[in-house]
């Protein structure tokens, strides 16, 4: 029971943070980040509906028929995001005001489907709660750092409150859409640098084990998998032989 | 008050840019740009779907979500409509135009999760944009997606011969030349409508 705690916390958290390493759910990660409390308040509205979708989702794994899984989870995580919306507008007015579209659009973030396909459709009840869990935590974390660093650029203060003299007149545009590519790149740019090594730079991409250049099915030959056009063809012609 | 058409267009397209403005279809943008070729197909996909979708999902939302008192509900009765939608579309090219539909290929459905779709069709609700608005603005937006994704794709083709950083190897400088792209993309904010 301990072990999947920490197991599960761990690797929501560090070994597969959603953003950071997983780069998933880019649009709220960059949109809202225009603050820290922004970055935060959107991370636990993420995070409610994690838990909760997964929660259900792995309980109803065995009843939902397998072809129909996709529109089950899609459903199941619309019901949730819905429900976070109304309570967002009742009782925190100014966090709903600040996030606007970006709630709705919680149903596709990819985290939470990717999370009800990778781990709450496999596993029981508790471990994908875990799972939940560890990943908004992770997510959480990750938006709310972004949040930080642009905040304290853009108008020099720290969750709302000054902490840089009157006199700073604050780099807006960190504030506006570029600095949240800019931010987000040199976290990630630090993260390489930190373990150079493992490779940790690569996109979150299936290539086709470089059988591309001798895929027949492929149109477009390229030199590496990574940039091959016809990836999925090529994959259907490995399964498939022809 | 009458909007003209046009500048819903330019506003979508350029000043509101979907993706370098509004941060809606980053998982795309950043995943299909490597080559000019592929990543126009997928905006002409994106445009295919966002302009027939802000057209469905503005009939439903008027006739149906609106008369009933049913508008909370607007999130997940989209969703499905748009997925609905791209199925139906995905039948329709397979079956009338193979050629287009192969040269789509996986793009077409993985359209359903992208956010820009849904995103328009939310925001049509909110603006209480009239149909002819909602469906301009969901072609201007989805143009904005297109320009968007294949002047990235150009830049992304030239890294191959250029000497990056280690670090910035991979996702960090694909990060950096959307920056400067939207940077330039603010200048189109200068001009106010």
């Amino acid at each position: 029971m301990m072990k999947t705690i920490k197991e599960r916390l761990f690797n929501g958290i560090i070994k597969e943070n959603p953003v950071l390493i997983l780069m998933l759910g880019m649009c709220p990660t960059l949109a809202v980040t225009t603050s820290a409390t922004n970055g935060f308040g959107m991370g636990v509205a993420t995070m409610a509906v994690l838990i909760v979708s997964n929660l259900v989702i792995s309980a109803l794994r065995k009843y939902i028929p397998d072809n129909v899984r996709l529109p089950a989870y899609i459903v199941i995580v619309a019901s949730f995001v819905t429900l976070v919306e109304l309570l967002t507008q009742a009782y925190v007015y100014d966090l709903y005001k600040a996030l606007g579209i970006y709630i709705p659009l919680i149903v596709v973030n990819c985290i939470i489907l990717g999370r009800a396909e990778a781990f709450a459709s496999k596993n029981g009840v508790f471990a994908s709660v875990m799972d939940g869990i560890g990943m908004g935590i992770g997510f959480t974390i990750a938006l709310t750092i972004i949040g930080l660093i642009r905040e304290f650029i853009g108008v020099g203060s720290v969750f709302g409150l000054n902490v840089l003299p009157e006199s700073y007149p604050g780099i807006s545009v960190f504030v506006k859409a570029p600095g949240g590519f800019l931010i987000m790149a040199v976290v990630i740019a630090i993260m390489n640098a930190c373990k150079i090594k493992t490779k940790a730079n690569k996109m979150v991409e299936e290539g086709c084990d470089g059988a591309c250049a001798t895929c027949s099915k492929a149109e477009n030959k390229a030199e590496d998998c990574a940039s091959c056009p016809s990836k999925a063809d090529c994959k259907e012609a490995k399964g498939g032989d022809k | 008050m009458e909007t003209s058409l046009i500048l819903i267009i330019i506003a979508t397209a350029f000043v509101n840019n979907v993706v370098l403005s509004q941060f809606l279809g980053i998982c795309s943008f950043l995943g299909v740009s490597k080559q000019v070729k592929t990543s126009a197909s997928l905006g002409t996909a994106v445009l295919f779907v966002i302009t027939l979708s802000s057209a469905v999902t503005h009939i439903v939302y008027t006739l149906v979500l609106a008369p009933l008192n049913l508008t909370f509900l607007k999130t997940i009765v989209f969703i499905l409509v748009i997925a609905a939608l791209v199925q139906i579309v995905e039948m329709f090219l397979k079956k009338k135009a193979p050629q287009l539909h192969k040269s789509l290929g996986i793009y077409l459905p993985l359209i359903t999760t992208n956010c820009a779709v849904l995103g328009v069709a939310l925001k049509n609700v909110d603006m209480e944009y009239g149909f002819a608005q909602s469906v301009t603005a969901g072609f201007g937006t989805a143009l904005g997606f297109l320009i968007a994704i294949v002047l990235l794709a150009a830049i992304r083709e030239r890294f191959d011969d250029s000497d990056v950083p280690e670090a910035f190897k991979g996702a960090p400088i694909v990060f950096v030349s959307a920056a400067l792209m939207a940077i330039a993309f603010i200048g189109f904010s200068g001009i106010k409508f």
